[in-house]
């Protein structure tokens, strides 16, 4: 009896631990939370988004052009990355019994882990070495490369979702297999992978190591693609580990803007994702 | 002999399955150029330090001369000292949330866990920079004399340093241990857990079943944590102290494989030095490369398993949607 009365104490006691342990992990993330808000929204003002970065030493200005610089980095990277991913992901999907496709998805898996800042060497050794600078092309590829393990399991995953009746309704009618993939369980599949993409951006905008010299930072704006960019995530860390009080304001500024954006994605991916869920299973 | 349109069309499937087959192939072909570019691009440093790279302990650009050790020890003892933290907590959480929750605060919470993913690390970094760094800072000052004597807790209390390091990157690592634990977890077959229970066994008694059955796939999530922390760079960076220099102390400035890279990358005016940093570059890319393999590994072997022993609990693992297919 008391050896039973031991066995259920010790029980109890591993399950509080366990309830701890979810308490533990949401401390730190109310604290991030806390301080980026409360520090970023009180540095936050018109100038912030509108004005580019004052010499140093001068208060005042803002990350216009940082901001507008990781728009365009995303842009660059979406650009190769969400063809690429998709039409893998189509791949993944149709043919996914093959050895073939498990070898990409355990590739792409693989490649999923692979620090970014690696990937930031790879696009430097592409991009940077051969014409000697800094440019928003590596940059780019180096965040194209990120996206594309991503967006390639997140199809595969989407489009198994989609009831395989459809394909055969398809491919019952004569489509081709091609028109069934494209025509049908793509489009079926959409929306969720819209938010698989957004998911992606958001991301890759968060990313900072690959671009330390790969885009490298620009104190203005430029469209071109053999120029150094700014990019938000840069610009914070540059604040971040400068002497002065004003550029620290604008970090924490930079970082309000950054977990805010992150944040209005992963809400609208969770929503979509679970309204996709409940009408698949009915 | 086929009829026309039903030749066209198994060309045309044909075409497709190469055309589509060619996209995943580059995802492959990517893999392979990072392997290829980063040895070709540190065969200079490779040539002229062979193995001695990884065994000296000098790192001074100016005189030419690149050890790395500090940095594979700094990379290992931050990583190590993360697991340490993370592990427990991390697979508390996936048991708590998979097991004991209640179902309405299951959801929520794990969002919420997995919100800490999506958090940029330049985010971690900065924060670590201004709130957790001084906090340490405290903690070192208040240390009592006698546990300074030993080793682990010698050195100046700076703030920066390994410990500040850990704490940051054991955050990071939770949310991938858990959601990986828990989705193990999820795909054990409810009988096992049901039979532990049959024969009189307690609630903790049940859940070890269920921990023992997917054993395997739990390994994986702490292997893939590990793979995430010793890949992680901004926000370690900003928190290490940045000194090339073995220490057993917790509270000592120390570096590692990628804050070296991010550090001193653009500042890099020798090709040597290029290449040595490319160098250490490559073989964080193998040490990734081979751990996540092999959590993924564990990881399928699991859904792998659960589907030959019990079929009809539909094993789904979401990780793994062909199972589920």
């Amino acid at each position: 009896m008391s050896q039973h009365s031991r066995r259920r104490a010790l029980s109890n006691v591993v399950v509080s631990l366990c309830g701890l342990a979810v308490v533990l992990a949401l401390i730190p993330l109310v604290l991030i939370f806390i301080y980026v808000i409360k520090q970023g929204f009180s540095s936050l003002n018109w100038d912030f988004f509108t004005k580019m970065p004052k010499p140093v030493g001068e208060p005042g200005g803002g990350m216009a052009n940082a901001m507008l610089g990781t728009l365009w980095l995303i842009t660059i990277a979406a650009f190769f990355a969400i063809p690429v991913g998709i039409i893998a992901g189509v791949y993944l999907s149709e043919y996914r019994g093959s050895r073939f496709a498990s070898l990409v998805r355990f590739t792409a898996d693989v490649l999923n882990g692979v620090p970014s800042i690696v990937i930031g060497i790879f696009a430097y050794g592409l991009a940077v070495l051969p014409v000697h600078r800094f440019s928003a092309l590596a940059g780019g590829l180096a965040l194209g490369f990120m996206m594309i393990p991503i967006i390639t399991r997140t199809t595969e995953e989407l489009l198994n979702l989609v009831p395989p009746t459809m394909r055969e309704g398809a491919l019952a009618l004569g489509a081709t297999r091609a028109r069934a993939a494209f025509g049908v369980m793509v489009p079926a599949a959409l929306p969720g992978i819209m938010t698989g993409i957004l998911v992606a951006l958001a991301r890759i905008a968060g990313e900072t190591a690959p671009l330390l010299f790969t885009s490298f930072n620009n104190r203005y704006f430029t469209t071109r693609l053999d120029q150094p960019i700014a990019s938000l995530t840069v610009q914070v860390y540059t604040y971040a580990i400068s002497p002065y009080d004003d550029w620290h304001r604008q970090a924490w500024a930079g970082a309000l803007v950054l977990v805010a954006f992150v944040f209005v994605f992963s809400v609208l991916a969770r929503v979509v994702t679970r309204r996709l869920e409940r009408m698949h299973r009915g | 002999m086929t009829k026309p349109s039903s030749s066209r069309r198994s060309t045309d499937d044909r075409l497709f399955r190469l055309g589509t087959g060619f996209f995943a192939f580059l995802v492959v072909l990517l893999v392979a150029g990072i392997a290829y570019e980063l040895f070709r691009d540190s065969r200079l440093s490779i040539a002229k330090f062979g193995f001695h790279f990884w065994r000296t302990t000098t790192w001074d650009p100016v005189a030419g001369q690149f050890g790395a050790l500090p940095f594979i020890w700094g990379t290992l003892y931050s990583s190590l000292l993360a697991l340490l933290i993370s592990t427990p907590i991390a697979l508390g959480i996936a048991i708590f949330l998979s097991e004991l929750a209640p179902r309405a605060l299951r959801t929520p919470l794990a969002f919420l866990t997995e919100l800490l993913a999506a958090i940029p690390s330049i985010v971690y970094g900065l924060w670590g920079i201004f709130v957790l760094v001084p906090m340490v800072r405290q903690l070192e000052i208040h240390t009592p004399d006698w546990l300074r004597k030993f080793p682990l807790f010698s050195g100046p209390p700076l703030g920066v340093g390994m410990l500040s390091a850990g704490l940051i990157l054991a955050v990071m690592v939770i949310p991938f241990t858990s959601s990986v634990a828990r989705e193990v977890l999820k795909a054990v077959p409810a009988t096992q857990r049901e039979a532990a229970y049959a024969l009189g066994a307690t609630r903790w008694e049940a859940i070890q079943a269920a921990l023992r059955f997917g054993r395997t796939g739990i390994l994986g999530a702490i292997i893939l944590g590990l793979g995430r922390a010793i890949g992680e760079t901004m926000a370690v960076t900003m928190v290490i102290g940045n000194n090339p220099r073995i220490s057993p102390s917790l509270f000592a400035a120390q570096h590692t494989m990628a804050a070296v890279i991010a550090n001193e990358f653009t500042e890099a005016d020798t090709n040597l030095y290029l290449s040595a940093l490319i160098e250490i570059g490559l073989v964080l890319f193998v040490i990734t490369l081979i751990i996540n393999a092999l959590s993924q590994l564990l990881i399928w072997s699991v859904s792998r398993e659960i589907k030959a022993k019990a079929p009809k609990a539909a094993a789904v693992v979401p990780v793994q949607p062909e199972v589920a297919a």
